[in-house]
């Protein structure tokens, strides 16, 4: 368990529901959750969550931290926003579910094995290195993913997929070999990385 | 027709030899023939997508989207900057909005764009490509520049997610919206406004990191294509067209099923209709070919 996990156990000892308010994205809108279940509804992989967002909300308000940042529910999110459009109460439900997915992660407690977030970190280094995601890598580091063995039978599948993208020129090898980039990567990287404090810092200030 | 400048961000997959480069020379066939100019915003970087949430935080993905509307602002003063790609248009406007109502938001990242020896004004509109056609050039203006109408075609308007939801186009419903509709009727095809997939999600990355549930979704979209009799299915987005288009076949083989259906931009669309070849709109980049587009461009 992560030191900043422990830190804010004990801070929030007595409220979750504070604890995301403070620390998760747009977190500040749980409470106005009145659990009518639309979010649940409308979600088009709404049968795959293990929690729903309704769920979620009131589970927070229990008080159910673990429960709710160890789940993978929340990577089930496709960022469809029909929720957001449906929500009569008007929450930012596709921000609070990748917020948060983002803060179970950064305090080391989403579930290690989860596509999804493998693929989200994945596309996030992906896209840092050049300031533009490489296309080529992203689905070669996606199909590696869990070993050379399980790459190998991954891209073995795909073949055929990878070989009608190279021929209608939607794919290229040449990405390998560097690829497309932005001139000032070294100005992205420095900006990247001072947001990168300043967002760790609000957070750690609040643990 | 008034000539029109607008700074354009293409996005990562609009690149040569990515997977939405053929939606970029059609996007580039279709300007020219409204005269539209595309000032390309110089350095653009990656917007994060709908998937950065999870390696980058808050403020580290709103940055991103910062630079891009700074560099506009800075390179290309007083026009609209304009994307083509759901999730370029949906990551910079959400940015663009979030740092205007937080104060404290806009204050951080300005520091970290200082870094980058960038300055935020947040000044830029920033708009979607659709509402450029619909807003500034109007149905009306592209039906006159059709030479080739697109005569017995019925198309599928699938609009998808992003570019519908949570921005939308303005005066268009979340749940129904008609402006592709319009769009396909405008080159002269068939659209079918009750197709009851329009806004239906295809998986969006998932497609990626879920192909089962994903395809399970794509399965349904295509079908209900097919139960209306659709030739063709016409989009915004182009990870709805590479999704739905490019995994026909393990869906096939998942499902049982035999679809081949061609799946094309709503640019491929106009380009064709206004006189241009299969190449200039970018027809070849298809995987399933499009051959009743293809040969409405060969005559």
């Amino acid at each position: 368990m992560s030191d900043l996990n422990t830190a804010m156990t004990e801070r929030y000892r007595s409220s979750f529901l504070k604890e995301v308010e403070a620390n998760v994205e747009e977190g500040e809108w749980v409470k106005m959750c009145m659990q009518c279940g639309v979010c649940a509804g409308s979600c088009p992989l709404g049968n795959a969550w293990e929690h729903t967002p309704q769920k979620l909300f009131m589970m927070i308000r229990a008080g159910k931290r673990e429960a709710v940042l160890s789940s993978d529910a929340m990577w089930m999110c496709t960022s469809c926003y029909n929720c957001i459009a449906r929500c009569p109460r008007g929450l930012p439900i596709t921000h609070i579910m990748h917020g948060l997915a983002h803060y179970a992660k950064r305090l080391g407690l989403s579930p290690k094995n989860q596509p999804t977030q493998q693929f989200a970190q994945i596309f996030w280094d992906n896209l840092m290195k050049k300031g533009r995601v490489n296309e080529l890598k992203l689905g070669l580091s996606m199909y590696f993913k869990d070993g050379f063995g399980q790459g190998i039978k991954n891209a073995m599948a795909n073949q055929k997929l990878g070989q009608n993208m190279m021929k209608a020129k939607r794919m290229s090898a040449m990405e390998l070999f560097g690829g497309h980039s932005i001139k000032d990567t070294s100005g992205l990287q420095k900006m990247i990385k001072k947001a990168q404090e300043i967002e760790d810092a609000k957070i750690q200030g609040n643990s | 027709m008034a000539k029109k400048e607008v700074s354009f961000y293409p996005g990562c997959s609009s690149q040569t030899g990515a997977s939405s480069s053929n939606m970029m020379r059609a996007t580039q066939t279709m300007c020219d023939e409204l005269d539209i100019t595309l000032n390309e915003i110089p350095d653009w970087n990656c917007c994060g997508a709908s998937i950065g949430y999870g390696g980058g935080g808050e403020l580290p993905r709103l940055t991103l989207s910062a630079r891009n509307i700074a560099l506009s602002e800075q390179h290309n003063p007083g026009q609209d900057m304009v994307a083509t790609c759901a999730a370029c248009w949906l990551s910079t406007r959400e940015a663009k909005e979030r740092l205007h109502e937080d104060q404290n938001m806009f204050r951080d990242a300005n520091t970290a764009l200082n870094e980058a020896n960038l300055k935020l004004n947040n000044q830029t509109p920033v708009r979607h490509m659709v509402e450029v056609l619909i807003e500034d050039i109007g149905f009306e203006a592209i039906r006159a520049k059709v030479k080739k109408p697109l005569e017995g075609l019925k198309i599928a308007s699938y609009v998808g997610c992003q570019t519908n939801r949570p921005f939308g186009i303005a005066e268009e419903s979340f749940e129904n919206p008609v402006y592709l509709d319009h769009l396909i009727d405008s080159v002269g095809a068939e659209s079918i406004p009750t197709y009851e997939k329009k806004v239906q999600c295809c998986g969006g990355a998932l497609a990626f990191s879920e192909p089962e549930k994903s395809q399970e979704m794509i399965h349904g979209i295509i079908e209900a294509a097919y139960d209306h009799g659709a030739d063709l299915i016409a989009t915004p987005c182009p990870l709805c067209q590479a999704n739905v288009e490019i995994y026909q076949d393990q869906i096939n083989a998942r499902f049982g099923s035999k679809f081949n259906m061609p799946v094309v931009y709503y640019s491929q669309l106009m380009s064709v209709a206004f006189g241009r070849n299969s190449k200039d709109s970018a027809l070849d980049g298809q995987i399933i070919r499009a051959k009743s587009l293809e040969d409405i461009a060969g005559k």
